[in-house]
């Protein structure tokens, strides 16, 4: 402080800062879209945390744990086969319909997941979030991230089983990180709508389950989206998990065609909500401690 | 004047009071919107109230900044936004280094993680990065003194020992800029000492600390200036010793009634003060003489069977005393409840009062007494702190020769 004082060169009390300080301006919102992706990545230490918190206690204190990850789509598999394969007899692309279900599955359980898991994330950090300042953004991406890890048991489980089926991947596997990639982005983008809404209108996460449902029947999970009419493709495709499933189903098996008009569409349409959402969260983003 | 690490001009935050109204349910808007389409368009025109108005401040670099006033004058709002919590409704604020804001002690905790696993996940969420906190575990876990716990879920922890690793996380951040929103009124009395050790020790480092708290006494030791907010506004700013006297006197001649009975019941209490043994009106206490408690009672209905209880708490809601009547039947009217002490053998420090009505077993009013009584009188018990205990009581002890043949048979 000596120091400081001594400085003749000081001009008036914010004269003289250390180099290197950093400084923060505290204002009230005025714009009503400013991405600070930068402190984004100045935060990515704590989006690790969070999503490692959520890895780690998601099957705390549950028998079997872990396990539930594969649990659950394989049971959802072995029902849908019965049902829609032996007794509705569903098209199935030639493929085995347990395999061309299952592979639709593994990235559908992560989407629905994911998505729940996002939209309630800023309600359920409510306490963290009116306590503590970090970019709020950093909530809904760790849901979106920390689903991933369970994606990941899943998809080994799924190659097992599809190599049990003797279907061997075919080059266009290298394109899967593709459609996985849409698939986060699709949660991030309704994500950070339902997420933002929910922090003002609790209803949102009882509506969850029921978006979720109807997603479910509009995407080609138990069907194939060779079923929808050639004139119709185009509206099933602004869908974006359309995109997601055919295209994943396709990249693992390498069966059908590629599903370049649906994803075309699905990328589009992805690209708009998200950016949108981006916007909304950040305008809720200024009073979100305030309303939640 | 040092160099100015955090700069606030006219800062103003507006709140809606029935926030409600927003964060409530879709059917209220979509009713609303359905009744009256304009509506929508309309900004809706919410009650609102200004929680800070136009406050205007600037703390030094390594300056210890105290900031009082009682609750809801706006204390831990503007804190709430110069750790960017919340933003201003207005105004600006300039803050030059780290910060670091501690409003709650275990922010971010999780029952089913372990105390190691906690220390690391609130470390990171206050603004600790991983190398910082694998640096200085240790310290953080001899400081919360839990060793052999550490790689237990917190869940099975006692509330002492969550307290005790969320603040030891908490006190090893070391930012530029602390804001500290009353959160060393923690654990028991030993590890409040070592707490306010540790915040000595940062305040010395030449770390700049803005210390919100109810308990005078640590502002006295803590801070060298203080700010006074008064209703969303900045009342008084200046040495400790001055804010805090003039802060004490207002306070004395104001009396609330934190009122949490239901209003308008059977009888409710209009007002509450304490007398001297001069019978003059008083809230600091520097000597151990009589004091009178007295409450204004207006009784609506007549009541059979009421019961009065009074009862004293120390700064930890530690229960000291208390004290009841029973069984008496009123008629309409206003009454005093006069309350006697011959004295108060209390340590100096804050201390609240609560009164309580039931008739029957039914709750008529509950009332948290504010302000505070402080009680301002010389400690004379042990020299150490924490083992002078609560009660002032003066004793002599002398030592003299005995022989065993004269003990006491």
């Amino acid at each position: 402080m000596a120091s400081v004082t001594s400085n003749p060169s000081a001009t008036g009390p914010l004269a003289n800062r250390p180099p290197g300080a950093q400084t923060l301006r505290i204002e009230p919102p005025h714009t009503w879209f400013e991405l600070r992706l930068e402190e984004l990545w100045k935060y990515r230490e704590l989006l690790f945390f969070l999503v490692w918190r959520d890895v780690k206690v998601r099957y705390k204190q549950t028998a079997i744990g872990v396990a539930w990850v594969i649990v659950q789509p394989l049971l959802t598999m072995l029902v849908a086969t019965l049902f829609f394969g032996r007794l509705a007899k569903l098209p199935s692309q030639g493929l085995p319909y347990s395999v061309f279900c299952f592979a639709a599955l593994v990235p559908w359980t992560y989407f629905s997941t994911a998505l729940v898991a996002a939209t309630n994330v800023v309600v359920e950090n409510q306490r963290v979030i009116t306590k503590v300042y970090f970019p709020r953004l950093i909530l809904p991406v760790s849901a979106a991230l920390s689903g991933l890890v369970d994606f990941s048991i899943g998809f080994v489980v799924l190659l097992i089983f599809t190599f049990a089926h003797s279907i061997r991947p075919a080059w266009t596997l290298v394109l899967l990180p593709l459609f996985l990639l849409l698939a986060v982005l699709t949660v991030l983008g309704v994500g950070l709508w339902l997420s933002a809404l929910n922090a003002l209108y609790r209803d949102v996460k009882y509506l969850t389950p029921f978006i979720i449902q109807f997603w479910t029947l509009a995407s080609p999970v138990y069907y194939s989206s060779s079923m929808v009419p050639d004139r119709y493709r185009w509206l099933y495709g602004l869908n974006p998990m359309a995109g997601v499933i055919d295209g994943f189903r396709w990249a693992l098996t390498g069966t059908g065609q590629a599903p370049t008009a649906t994803l075309l569409a699905s990328s589009a349409i992805v690209c708009c909500v998200l950016f949108g959402g981006l916007i909304f969260f950040n305008y809720m983003e200024g009073s979100i401690a305030d309303r939640v | 004047m040092t160099t100015a690490v955090i700069e606030a001009h006219g800062i103003s935050k507006r709140y809606e009071r029935g926030a409600l109204s927003y964060a409530g349910l879709l059917r209220d808007t979509l009713a609303r919107t359905l009744r009256s389409p304009w509506t929508v368009f309309q900004r809706p025109r919410p009650d609102t109230f200004w929680a800070l108005n136009n406050v205007s401040l600037q703390v030094g670099e390594g300056e210890v900044l105290g900031l009082i006033g009682r609750n809801g004058s706006g204390k831990t709002t503007l804190l709430k936004i110069l750790s960017r919590i919340t933003r201003p409704t207005s105004g600006w604020a300039e803050i030059h280094g780290r910060v670091g804001s501690l409003l709650e002690v275990g922010t971010g905790f999780h029952p089913e993680l372990t105390g190691r696993e906690n220390a690391y996940l609130s470390g990171a969420i206050l603004g600790m990065s991983r190398q910082e906190i694998t640096r200085k575990f240790d310290e953080i876990v001899a400081f919360a003194e839990l060793d052999k716990f550490i790689d237990t879920p917190v869940k099975h922890y006692s509330s002492g020992m969550f307290v005790r690793l969320a603040f030891a996380v908490a006190a090893h951040l070391e930012p530029e800029i602390l804001l500290v929103d009353e959160v060393l009124a923690v654990g028991d009395i030993k590890f409040q000492r070592k707490c306010l050790g540790k915040m000595g020790d940062v305040a010395r480092a030449g770390r700049t600390i803005i210390l919100v708290s109810h308990q005078l006494n640590q502002i006295r030791r803590l801070c060298q200036r203080v700010v006074w907010l008064d209703g969303g506004t900045l009342r008084e700013t200046g040495p400790t010793a001055e804010v805090i006297g003039a802060y004490e006197r207002e306070m004395s001649s104001t009396d609330v009634l934190i009122e949490k009975g239901p209003l308008g019941g059977k009888a409710h209490f209009l007002k509450w003060w304490i007398l001297d043994q001069e019978g003059k009106p008083k809230h600091v206490f520097s000597d151990d003489g009589e004091l009178r408690l007295q409450f204004l009672l207006k009784v609506n209905q007549a009541v059979y069977g009421l019961y009065h209880d009074i009862e004293l708490y120390d700064q930890n809601r530690q229960l000291l005393w208390g004290n009841a009547i029973g069984n008496v039947t009123l008629d309409p009217g206003v009454y005093v409840c006069n309350h006697t002490l011959p004295h108060l053998p209390l340590r100096p420090g804050s201390y609240t009062w609560r009164a309580t009505l039931w008739d029957g077993g039914e709750n008529v009013a509950d009332y948290d007494c504010v302000p505070e009584m402080q009680v301002a009188t010389v400690p004379v018990g042990h020299p150490l702190d924490e083992k002078a205990g609560i009660l002032n009581i003066p004793s002599e002890c002398v030592i003299v020769p005995q022989s065993a043949a004269d003990f006491p048979k």
